[in-house]
């Protein structure tokens, strides 16, 4: 099963954009495979799949590790799958720093999920031209011009390119677990600010009620009250492996939804993120022309007396010119 | 040589060396019994089943007419994860690894014409353990044998399977319940049973290290006596019948080191944390069996020789029961002149070796004791880690480690650790890194079980279910899962009811699931 | 043109109820240091399952696992299930194979079966071979 090769071009991207769109599932994944790896056929898969954007739901899903992100996940997508819904998963995984290479584990924990028929790709954090944040955009799109709804993005809520990706989600849920102060943890993390949603998973442990009231506390004593001051998270407590609380995980994460569309929130948010996405790209095209200039050119031109700065400005001159 | 008590020259023996505590003496680092193998040998223990009931009842008798006196039974993997012989992923593994019980009939079939009055049953089961217990005190029962007389081990060691094994059925806590149960049900009822024992082969074969699989295996130990005294049993009641399992790994010295080890955390915990007087709790009796994993299939008779050091370390350790495991292991089940030499082996240590004629032969070695010292002293820091984590409870402790994957992770890293110190040359294993002059395929014969035991086992299972009485089978169900729902009911005498009637042990186990649930683990990779 | 050469993608997985997942995870570890994305799917796994898997994760290459003697019954099964649904992706066995039984696995399409103490180099290029391409970025 080659995907198609760069030669290919256009119009197989758009057969299986249609054939996507349509409900084949191998297509849709291989749409994701060209958003991954980048370049000239990931561009022409934004241009494909951008007019049937819009229709989905998209949620992120993060905390720290071993809070039960996992098989939140797969309790919440199992039971909008069984209600009628069509939810697919963007699994994100960190990549081993040295090798490059992952062992993308959150499928493991998504069985249920499967056999209900939700789609779940896992992507690992490295190796993505332009940074993951933007594959992540990428993929989202793809699957949400496919039709599927919800999309939900997880991802470790550890480190900031990790929590970006959160970025991409109309509705960010962070989950909390019992026990060594998470609460406080997600708050060093920078998590407080970008939740709309808290989750108190692990609720059938003891101190669970401590991490909610730790969590109100904080939001009490927060000058950012939700993300960008939006609403204050409710918080849904939930012992995911059980299946407690995830029917109230639901209805919250849909009267999310609806908040969000009562207003223009819904719209400033998607207006946010596609700016942030253009920035994004902008950049990746400019830091790219400049690597071209340098790399042809060299510092040829330089004079030693020049400083650094002054270089830049002339070169960025003619860059923009 | 045959007579312990001189060397072949001819030098007299005492039957231990050196200053107390000696052997039999608290904290028993030097053993359980006083003069050890003079008056008993171990019990030589090899593990049988195959294919259907029938099947394995010949491998039995035949075993016993050669002298055995313990049997010690290999389920199928169907059969380990309470599934019947049809159930759809059973497809190729019917009767593969072990033999197919679906019904109390196959039970009856596999001890056919075997007084259990007489003999000591060794079952190595855990998910299902509690209804194949029941099947065995059914089928002793009809043949005319009080229960109160049977002798033998469930495995029952439902805790490993989270941590290494995998094969569980229900959530933790649920199980641990039926594990309980158990362990009342024998302690009141069955005075020759032990009802668990508590292995650490498994952890060990998961890839963990001699430290963790003691540890983990420990701390076990702990749990299920936290378990029972929680249930309102005192520890004396139970903690003489619980035995324990261990592996005889390649690493010579620190083996017995663990062994030693073993023997003196568990008499100081018992004594001290959970307040044991009776002498017989706090004395750590094992059954050890050599190392699966470090068998080769490269060059394969190199096996035996592994396999006669294990063992030799097992027995310098002072085990009580040993399973020697057979040269082609690595490449199928055993074949039977396999499995004889692997007897053999045992039999060359304890009649030749002369190792048997003085009591812990290796107490007072400054290395020796230096190791057990340092091995103790690190799984100490394990059972400190599990405390904390449970809040003062080593159950809570051990609740918590699985449900984080805390011991799952430990064990895969170990697991890699060492592949990777192979693969670098760091470490030799021979045939396989070094010394690959040979290697090439064996031209041994291997034990092969064909589709006919399947095919046989499914119309054996077809027949009972059609002659069965189908309401009677309903409404014994109907009692397990009321009973199940009751966590201050033990559900033995349910089992026991539903076994009768002739209920399979997939459908018991489907009953339990609608009360218990299915366990679905939280993978560490 | 930029990382047109992605890393393998891989899916590992055990079928039905054989839990000796030590092997499993320690090759998940050997393809993840040599750069490849393993998707561990553990076990218990269905022929559907495994199915779904590839096709969503877009899969260059199949591992299953198997100790328990059912690798005549197991191995052809998933091959024939990928066949099926059109899926023409590689599938490794690693595990107790004996050298009886290798041709037979071959004939049913297996593309190659890694026995126990394969060496990470082995494992590593029985992999690439599989998939065809080394898969470096």
């Amino acid at each position: 099963m080659e995907s198609p090769e760069p030669e290919a071009g256009l119009s197989a991207v758009v057969e299986l954009a249609e054939a996507s769109r349509s409900g084949d599932r191998r297509a849709t994944a291989r749409l994701l495979s060209l958003v991954e790896r980048g370049g000239a056929l990931a561009d022409e898969v934004a241009s494909a799949t951008q007019a049937h954007v819009g229709g989905a739901h998209v949620v992120g899903i993060t905390g720290a590790p071993g809070s039960g992100k996992s098989t939140i996940t797969n309790s919440l997508t199992t039971l909008l799958s069984e209600a009628g819904q069509q939810p697919a998963v963007l699994a994100v995984d960190p990549s081993s720093p040295l090798t490059g290479g992952a062992i993308l584990g959150d499928r493991v924990r998504m069985n249920g999920a499967s056999d209900a028929g939700v789609f779940i790709r896992s992507m690992a954090t490295r190796g993505h031209a332009g940074g993951l944040a933007l594959a992540a955009s990428g993929a989202v799109r793809v699957l949400d011009a496919a039709g599927f709804d919800p999309v939900v993005i997880e991802t470790v809520g550890v480190g900031q390119v990790e929590v970006d990706v959160t970025d991409a989600a109309d509705t960010t849920i962070v989950v909390v677990a019992p026990g060594w102060g998470d609460a406080v943890q997600a708050n060093k993390a920078g998590l407080l600010e970008v939740a709309d949603l808290f989750v108190v998973n692990k609720a059938d442990r003891p101190g669970a009620t401590d991490a909610r009231r730790d969590l109100e506390l904080m939001l009490d004593l927060s000058t950012v009250t939700g993300r960008a001051g939006f609403e204050r998270p409710s918080i849904t407590m939930t012992t995911a492996t059980e299946g407690d609380g995830i029917g109230e995980l639901a209805t919250a994460v849909a009267g999310h939804l609806d908040l969000l569309s009562q207003g223009v929130e819904l719209d400033r948010r998607r207006e946010k993120r596609r700016i942030a996405e253009v920035r994004a790209h902008l950049e990746h095209l400019l830091v790219g022309a400049a690597d071209e200039m340098l790399a042809s050119e060299g510092l040829q031109p330089v004079r030693a007396s020049e400083s650094p700065m002054m270089v830049a400005r002339r070169l960025a001159g003619q860059l923009l010119d | 040589m045959d007579d312990p008590r001189s060397t072949l020259s001819g030098i007299p023996l005492s039957p231990v060396y050196g200053e107390g505590p000696l052997p039999g003496e608290y904290p028993y680092t030097r053993g359980v019994h006083t003069d050890m193998y003079r008056s008993r040998l171990w019990t030589m223990r090899m593990f049988a089943g195959f294919g259907t009931a029938t099947d394995t009842n010949g491998r039995f008798r035949e075993l016993l007419r050669s002298g055995s006196t313990g049997l010690s039974t290999a389920f199928d993997m169907p059969t380990l994860m309470g599934r019947d012989s049809d159930h759809p992923w059973s497809l190729g593994e019917v009767g593969r690894a072990g033999v197919a019980v679906d019904t109390v009939e196959d039970m009856a079939d596999l001890f056919a014409d075997i007084d259990l009055g007489g003999v000591s049953t060794s079952m190595t089961i855990n998910g299902p353990a509690a209804i194949l217990l029941a099947m065995y005190v059914v089928v002793a029962e009809q043949g005319g044998v009080d229960r109160g007389q049977l002798a033998g081990t469930l495995q029952n060691d439902i805790l490993k399977e989270y941590q290494a094994q995998k094969e569980y059925i229900f959530p933790p806590r649920p199980s641990v319940r039926l594990v309980t149960d158990v362990i009342r049900f024998t302690a009141a009822e069955m005075p020759r049973w032990n009802p668990v024992s508590v292995s650490g082969y498994h952890i060990r074969e998961a890839g963990s290290t001699a430290v963790q699989e003691l540890a983990f295996t420990l701390a076990n130990g702990f749990a299920y006596v936290e378990a029972a005294v929680a249930a309102g049993l005192h520890v004396d009641d139970f903690a003489p019948r619980l035995s324990f399992f261990f592996n005889s790994h390649v690493d010579f010295f620190e083996e017995i080191g663990k062994f030693r080890a073993a023997r003196r955390i568990w008499a100081r915990w018992l004594r001290e944390r959970y307040g044991a007087v009776d002498e017989r709790s706090l004395k750590l009796r094992f059954h050890t069996q050599t190392a699966g994993v470090s068998l080769t299939a490269q060059q394969p008779e190199t096996n035996i020789a592994r396999v006669a050091l294990q063992a030799l370390a097992g027995v310098l350790g002072g085990t009580q029961s040993l399973h020697t495991d057979s040269h082609d292991e690595a490449l199928a089940l055993p074949s039977e002149e396999a499995a004889r030499t692997a007897l053999r082996t045992q039999q060359v240590i304890a009649h030749e070796t002369g190792v048997t004629g003085v009591a812990d032969p290796l107490g007072g070695s400054s290395y020796v004791e230096w190791m057990t010292d340092e091995v103790e002293r690190r799984a100490e820091e394990v059972f400190a880690h599990l405390d904390e984590i449970g809040g003062g409870s080593i159950l809570e402790g051990v609740h918590e480690g699985i449900q984080s994957g805390w011991f799952m992770g430990e064990i895969a890293e170990s697991a890699y650790r060492f592949e990777r110190e192979v693969n670098a040359g760091e470490r030799i294993v021979v045939g396989v890194n070094a010394f690959i002059e040979g290697n090439g395929s064996s031209g041994a014969e291997l034990l092969r079980v064909g589709q006919e035991a399947e095919d046989d086992q499914l119309a054996r299972l077809a027949a009972v279910r059609l002659g069965r009485d189908s309401e009677a089978v309903a409404a014994s169900l109907g009692r397990v899962i009321a009973d199940a729902t009751d966590t201050g009911v033990n559900l033995m005498p349910s089992l026991v009811r539903a076994v009768e009637a002739r209920a399979t042990v997939g459908e018991i186990v489907e009953a339990l699931e609608g009360v218990f649930g299915t366990y679905v683990e939280t993978a560490v990779v | 043109m930029v990382g047109t050469d992605l890393p393998i993608r891989v899916v590992l997985a055990k079928l039905g109820f054989d839990g000796h997942d030590r092997g499993l995870k320690v090759v998940a570890r050997m393809l993840r240091d040599a750069g490849m994305e393993v998707v561990y799917l553990g076990l218990r796994q269905t022929t559907d399952s495994i199915v779904a898997a590839v096709e969503q994760e877009d899969a260059d290459v199949v591992g299953i696992s198997m100790h328990n003697a059912g690798h005549l019954t197991l191995g052809p099964m998933i091959v024939a299930a990928l066949d099926e649904v059109g899926l023409d992706v590689p599938v490794v066995i690693g595990g107790i194979v004996p050298d009886a039984d290798l041709s037979e696995l071959e004939a049913a399409g297996v593309a190659a079966v890694l026995g126990p103490g394969a060496s990470v180099e082995e494992v590593v290029s029985t992999v690439r071979s599989a998939v065809g391409r080394n898969g470096i970025t």
